[in-house]
């Protein structure tokens, strides 16, 4: 276990040097750049500015002064914020949408997993029919749909809640509802209809007859028997929906001005603004990847049929 | 083996909804279980033996199925009119269940041990660690080799008669007095089934456990029952001790399963007998002898009515036109 532990964690370190490469290529062949917004620069001024930036480099010397750099853990200068480096914008805009992220990530798993079970437990119910519906709502429904949607009825028609804006000492925690709900309801709504199905598919094993011909309690059948191998789908579908909810937050955060890095990713992108790419490429995808290995090594510990050799 | 009957089934009908009709999977089933006795109940796939024994159990998924009449009496009770808890309070407890697949009975994300004293600790007043000691005993009885290791150890770790091994004694740990064996051994290989039969055999007579057993070979049965139930769509169509069914078999069914056994004392290429055509549609099945389509002896009567239960005496007991209408 151990060994495959350290092995499975090696590997990430290739993953993460092929994105990092792909990136910083596919960002440089894009037509335009960080300073081509700006009218009319004398070209000595122009090279002045390039020249900062080491950007009349060769590409290769350019590509190796910023692997040395992230190496060092340095994501540069922000070609447009001109006081703040990337790892500035990022420390500060990150724990926001870690924030919403995982509060997101929490309220999808733990109601997708209540509803999945009701709505099994009761199939063919009203509960479960209600359920399934949201849940299909949720699923085909997108994001920048959603989240304007709820803004104009929550913010305009109920005037319950504000439109924007994020947690201060005025406003409090009310402004981070209408981000969570938009953020978590399509993985809330994947959830529970993948625990659903999951559930009702364990219900009909032959363990499960089993255990009730020994004479537990059905709260203690579904509990102790089923849940476990029912949610090693769901266990499984967290690694993509991380990756969902970080992609996801890009949106929402630009739909209701959360000040997290989705914003910053945003605006960078518009502003071809290099090496903040890059930066903000580099946090998703090393996050991406380390939920993706925590959740191999979860699953491994759930079932016991897997043996990591 | 005494007199005294402990399960008496009465009537026993339990119908599944499906899309295309009502499925009359049991269809007025009855028998009854003496003390210590081992009852084989034979038939065909789809003839209704593992519905009728879930329903003993009430153990029938629902929907789509649901018991719909009859009567189930164990000791002085109908199991059929216990409440939800009481029915919990036998089963695993009186009556215990083994099943046919042992690679997917035992749940795959609990260690043996889990799955065991659960059940001990349910039905009897022990402690977690007295429990732990009673289950290692029963699998030391089962033939579970280093038994105080191998309790801790999930059940891919076993083979599948090791498996079985361990569901029966699960199935006996807390010293029931009915044991049904639902194709105990139709999963395993040969080898393993004699070694499975003959431990079953021994630990419910050493310690006095009636069971039912339901199988559709012939040599289980002739192996292990005192009596036979001969099931065919839904109800019992012959019904006597093992003896009198293997030698003097009234029914053409059962006649017909007994002489589709392969026999080593058969010429050489001689053709094994098989009984023609297919076991019936049981929905909406019309009032006559469901076999009659597939009978050597099929009567003008035999397709417009169910025929009477005829007993000669010596509790061998057939349903067949061919025996007139005289007896019950």
């Amino acid at each position: 276990m151990a060994r495959f532990i350290v092995r499975r964690f090696l590997s990430l370190i290739p993953t993460l040097f092929i994105i990092i490469t792909l990136s910083f290529i596919i960002i440089r062949v894009a037509p335009g750049g960080p300073f081509s917004s700006e009218k009319n620069i004398p070209e000595a001024i122009m090279n002045n500015i390039l020249k900062k930036y080491h950007m009349d480099e060769p590409f290769l010397q350019q590509y190796l002064r910023y692997m040395g750099d992230v190496l060092h853990g340095d994501l540069g200068p922000s070609y447009r914020y001109v006081d703040h480096d990337v790892n500035f914008l990022i420390s500060h805009a990150l724990p926001v949408s870690m924030l919403l992220g995982t509060i997101s990530m929490l309220v999808a798993v733990i109601l997708g997993i209540l509803v999945g079970i009701v709505s099994s437990l009761r199939q063919n119910s009203w509960v479960d029919y209600t359920a399934m519906s949201v849940a299909v709502i949720g699923i085909s429904i997108p994001l920048f749909v959603i989240g304007p949607v709820i803004m104009w009825f929550f913010a305009m028609r109920l005037q319950w809640l504000p439109t924007s804006g994020w947690i201060d000492s005025r406003r409090g925690w009310v402004t981070i509802i209408m981000p969570v709900i938009t953020l978590s309801f399509t993985y809330f709504a994947y959830i529970a209809r993948l625990s659903r199905a999951s559930i009702l598919e364990v219900l009909r094993s032959d363990y499960i007859r089993t255990a009730r011909a020994k004479g537990l309690k059905q709260s203690t059948v579904v509990v102790k028997h089923v849940l476990k191998g029912a949610l090693l789908p769901v266990v499984s579908y967290l690694g993509p929906a991380f990756a969902g909810i970080l992609t996801g937050s890009v949106v929402v955060e630009q739909v209701f001005l959360v000040p997290g890095v989705g914003r910053i990713f945003i605006q960078a992108a518009l502003n071809r603004d290099y090496t903040l790419i890059m930066g903000e490429v580099i946090v998703y995808s090393l996050i991406l990847v380390v939920l993706n290995f925590a959740v191999d090594i979860i699953y491994g510990f759930l079932d016991p049929r897997i043996s990591y050799k | 083996m005494t007199d005294e009957t402990i399960l008496q089934v009465k009537g026993l009908r339990t119908y599944f909804n499906t899309d295309d009709g009502v499925v009359k999977a049991v269809d007025g089933v009855d028998f009854s279980l003496r003390k210590g006795e081992t009852l084989g109940i034979v038939g065909e796939s789809g003839s209704g033996k593992s519905v009728t024994n879930l329903s003993i159990m009430n153990l029938i998924p629902n929907p789509p199925g649901k018991i719909m009449g009859g009567e189930v009496i164990y000791h002085d009770t109908d199991l059929l009119k216990l409440s939800d808890k009481g029915i919990r309070a036998i089963r695993g407890n009186k009556i215990s269940m083994i099943f046919q697949d042992p690679m997917t009975s035992l749940n795959p994300f609990l260690r043996i041990s889990n799955q065991m004293i659960e059940t001990i600790v349910l039905h009897q007043k022990l402690s977690k660690s007295e429990a732990r000691a009673k289950a290692i005993e029963m699998l030391v009885l089962a033939g579970i080799p280093a038994a105080e290791k191998r309790i801790d150890q999930y059940p891919h770790q076993f083979s599948g008669g090791m498996r079985q091994r361990v569901m029966i004694a699960m199935a006996l740990s807390c010293d029931p007095e009915i044991l049904i064996a639902d194709e105990p051994t139709s999963a395993l290989d040969v080898t393993i089934q004699a070694q499975i039969l003959d431990l079953m055999k021994e630990l419910t007579s050493r310690l006095g456990t009636a069971v039912i057993i339901i199988t559709h070979s012939l040599g289980v049965v002739a192996g292990m029952c005192d009596t036979i139930c001969v099931m065919y769509a839904g109800r019992i169509v012959e019904r006597g001790s093992v003896d009198i069914i293997f030698e003097k078999p009234m029914h053409p069914y059962t006649r017909g399963l007994i002489k589709s056994v392969p026999r080593l004392d058969r010429k050489n290429g001689a053709r094994l007998y098989s009984i023609q055509g297919q076991p019936p549609n049981v929905i909406d099945l019309p009032d006559c002898c469901p076999f009659f389509p597939r009978c050597e002896h099929a009567m003008d009567i035999c397709k417009t009515k169910y025929p009477l239960v005829h007993d000669d005496g010596n509790e061998h007991r057939v349903a067949c036109w061919l025996y007139g209408r005289e007896g019950k």
